[in-house]
């Protein structure tokens, strides 16, 4: 009875311990192993070095994904927190329909990245969208024609990601913000200190451990998009806005060259990696001192 | 005397039983939109008059990718479908890894060797053996014109690219969008391998895109064919990005472009919109000789049982009927991979096809498609089409085009 009431937790963590063990590292593993072979149409098993990672690097379709996902990454981490930080600094002034406005602004977050895409294409494209629009109202010369443009093709991307995220940024930086000791707040105000002030000197470093959430949540949406590119661009012009797992998606799938989609998966989860180890490493430190 | 009865009667019985067993076919298919569903219909009621069970299951999407991602999953678990919807090289491919269903002797009763172009027959033989049955030509090097506007400017189907440059610069001039184009990966693609073709002529053709010559890659003429493409680049509307292809005809069609170049499924758009061959629309081979082909086919998997053997047998004596390939592709709007099916209901496009295949096939001018997968596998095709695509979407110079085009061939060998 006694070792039944011990092992009850065990027991029954013990399935999803073992799902999880089996199809998440387990598939890693095979990705790992396949990123080492000669696999085309089917899995092969047999080990070739690091042939897969050599013809990677030399593509350069994959150097283009790359520097896409640094663009795309930075600018899209960055803008969603500042305009998900100012939004929430600003709905958290205690103004009226708070409820109605905070509303509106998470509402992108609820639909599906297909459909923003969708939306976004038309909105940009030249012939049908803002351009004509501002054309049509006599500005001749107008031009905003960056989903065409092989060379700006990438910020449409940005664009779209940050309008349907930079909500759910605000609402998480709106949760921190109320979590502030309203004591401080109040204490600084009775010393006379200006709200700006109090804003960037007290409320804003408080909210550390939000504003790694929010990188963290941000960052792993940067280096898993996929279907906002297929829905927005298809990856075009030519290939000037694909992203890595666009690129793993065309050579899984299309070209039957599972090798160099493997080894392509395989870099992608290095990145994250790089992001997430530092995180969690400062996450669990803490504990250990205690 | 009684057993031998008996024995007569069993011996009788087991004979029979595979010869009554009803056939099963499960098929493996991607022709899911209207008059590809329709065409599929048709055989799945041929295949029911005969006795047979048909199990279908489409998966749409991705131009076959899905279907391909299914068929993977169905192999891994050892439970191939019958038939699958498989073409080009990916039939070779496919046999490399798992093997495939000898359908020999329903070849041989029926003479397929004597009713298919010999270039078309050596797609559906692995190892020499008959393991898939054709079942249309798509012929991929065709420019459709709208008549009206080509009349208005005295203009005339283009026989060489030269006068396809004069053409499109006279209509550019007049303030007519001369090519309508669709910035697809597959649509810059097809532009390319009809420039090679009109370009470099048949025989280059054969060493550049299907031998992978790396000399013919980098070659002057490559160069050429990459200028025409720059210039071509400049005969589009602005707006081309990502465009589908049946938007761009419908261009075609409503007089906002003067030309297209895209295989004959293009035709299916003009017909359903109502339009005549040779009054509204009309079709000639892209500047240059031959003829580029996209052959469908099913291809046929190792399954256990009599029943589901016997379905294959039928499946590809009733693919490669002459019945089926005349309703079919008067459906689709290709031509019958057999090269003697009467063309009395075709339209005049489809037995210029015809024609053309035919001639091909006699003076080797007959030569598949790169851009649908006819000529290479995914991968090196998969690779041109980066280079295709990155140069006709940028400034990219003839130059460094042809020797990234040679890289990347090398690098996905």
């Amino acid at each position: 009875m006694e070792w039944l009431e011990r092992n009850v937790p065990k027991l029954v963590l013990a399935p999803s311990f073992v799902a999880i063990l089996v199809f998440v590292y387990g598939f890693i593993a095979w990705t790992a192993w396949i990123s080492f072979t000669r696999s085309r149409l089917m899995p092969r098993y047999e080990l070739d070095g690091f042939i897969q990672y050599e013809r990677l690097f030399a593509a350069p379709r994959w150097d283009v994904a790359m520097n896409n996902l640094f663009i795309f990454g930075g600018l899209f981490i960055v803008i969603s927190m500042v305009i998900g930080l100012a939004l929430a600094i600003f709905l958290d002034q205690k103004i009226r329909a708070e409820g109605v406005l905070r509303t509106i602004y998470l509402y992108p977050m609820a639909l599906s990245l297909i459909v923003t895409g969708t939306a976004w294409k038309w909105i940009l494209n030249p012939g049908l969208g803002v351009q004509e629009m501002v054309r049509g109202w006599g500005f001749e010369n107008f031009a905003f024609d960056w989903l065409i443009r092989p060379d700006m093709a990438i910020y449409t991307i940005v664009l779209a990601a940050v309008w349907q995220a930079s909500g759910f940024v605000m609402a998480l930086f709106l949760a921190g913000l109320r979590s502030v000791d309203t004591e401080i707040i109040r204490a600084a105000q009775v010393d006379g200190i200006p709200t700006h002030r109090i804003y960037s000197a007290i409320i804003i470093p408080t909210m550390a451990p939000i504003f790694l959430s929010a990188f963290i949540v941000l960052a792993h949406l940067a280096i898993k998009a996929f279907d906002l590119v297929i829905a927005l661009t298809g990856g075009g012009p030519g290939y000037a806005t694909d992203l890595p797992a666009t690129y793993m998606y065309a050579m899984a799938f299309s070209r039957g060259d599972l090798g160099q989609a493997a080894s392509s998966a395989m870099i992608m989860m290095m990145v994250i990696f790089a992001i997430v180890v530092p995180y969690l490493y400062s996450e669990l430190r803490p504990r250990r001192d205690q | 005397m009684k057993l031998k009865t008996v024995l007569a009667a069993s011996t009788a019985v087991m004979m029979a039983g595979p010869v009554l067993a009803n056939p099963q076919a499960e098929v493996l298919h991607w022709w899911t939109s209207g008059g590809e569903a329709r065409s599929v219909a048709v055989l799945q009621e041929q295949f029911a008059a005969e006795g047979g069970t048909w199990t279908d299951m489409p998966v749409a999407g991705g131009g076959g990718d899905a279907a391909m991602t299914a068929l993977r999953a169905r192999v891994l678990s050892g439970n191939a479908p019958t038939a699958v919807q498989l073409k080009g090289p990916a039939i070779q491919e496919w046999y490399e890894e798992t093997g495939l269903a000898d359908i020999g002797a329903v070849a041989e009763e029926n003479g397929w060797a004597d009713v298919l172009p010999a270039q078309i027959a050596e797609h559906m033989k692995c190892e020499g053996e008959w393991c898939a049955a054709p079942v249309n030509v798509h012929r991929v090097n065709w420019i459709w014109g709208n008549k009206q506007i080509l009349d208005e400017h005295g203009i005339e189907m283009p026989t060489t690219w030269d006068e396809f440059n004069a053409a499109a610069a006279k209509l550019q001039e007049a303030g007519v969008t001369p090519l309508a184009h669709g910035g697809q990966a597959w649509q810059d693609a097809t532009v390319f391998e009809t420039v090679v073709l009109g370009i470099g002529g048949p025989e280059f053709f054969q060493q550049a895109l299907v031998d992978l010559d790396p000399e013919a890659l980098t070659s002057d003429t490559m160069k050429q064919v990459f200028d025409q493409m720059r210039t071509i680049r400049g005969y589009v509307d602005p707006n081309f990005s990502g465009r589908d292809w049946n938007l761009a005809t419908a261009m075609v069609m409503n007089g906002e472009a003067a030309f297209q170049i895209m295989g004959d499924w293009a035709k299916g758009e003009f017909l359903a919109a109502g339009k005549e061959p040779g009054t509204d629309f009309v079709c000639a081979q892209t500047p240059g000789n031959g003829f580029l082909y996209n052959v469908d086919s099913f291809a046929f998997f190792n399954v256990e049982g009599d029943d589901k053997q016997q379905g294959q047998a039928l499946l590809a004596r009733l693919i490669m009927g002459e019945d089926f390939q005349k309703t079919f592709n008067l459906n689709k709007g290709s031509i019958p991979a057999r090269t003697d099916v009467a063309l009395d209901e075709f339209d005049s496009c489809a037995v210029a096809s015809a024609e053309a295949m035919n001639a091909g096939a006699q003076d080797g001018s007959l030569l598949p498609s790169y851009a649908h997968g006819m000529a290479l596998r995914g991968a090196p095709a998969g690779a041109i089409t980066d280079v295709v695509t990155a140069h006709f979407n940028s400034d990219m110079s003839s130059d460094d085009a042809v020797q990234q085009l040679a890289d990347a061939v090398a690098n996905a060998m």
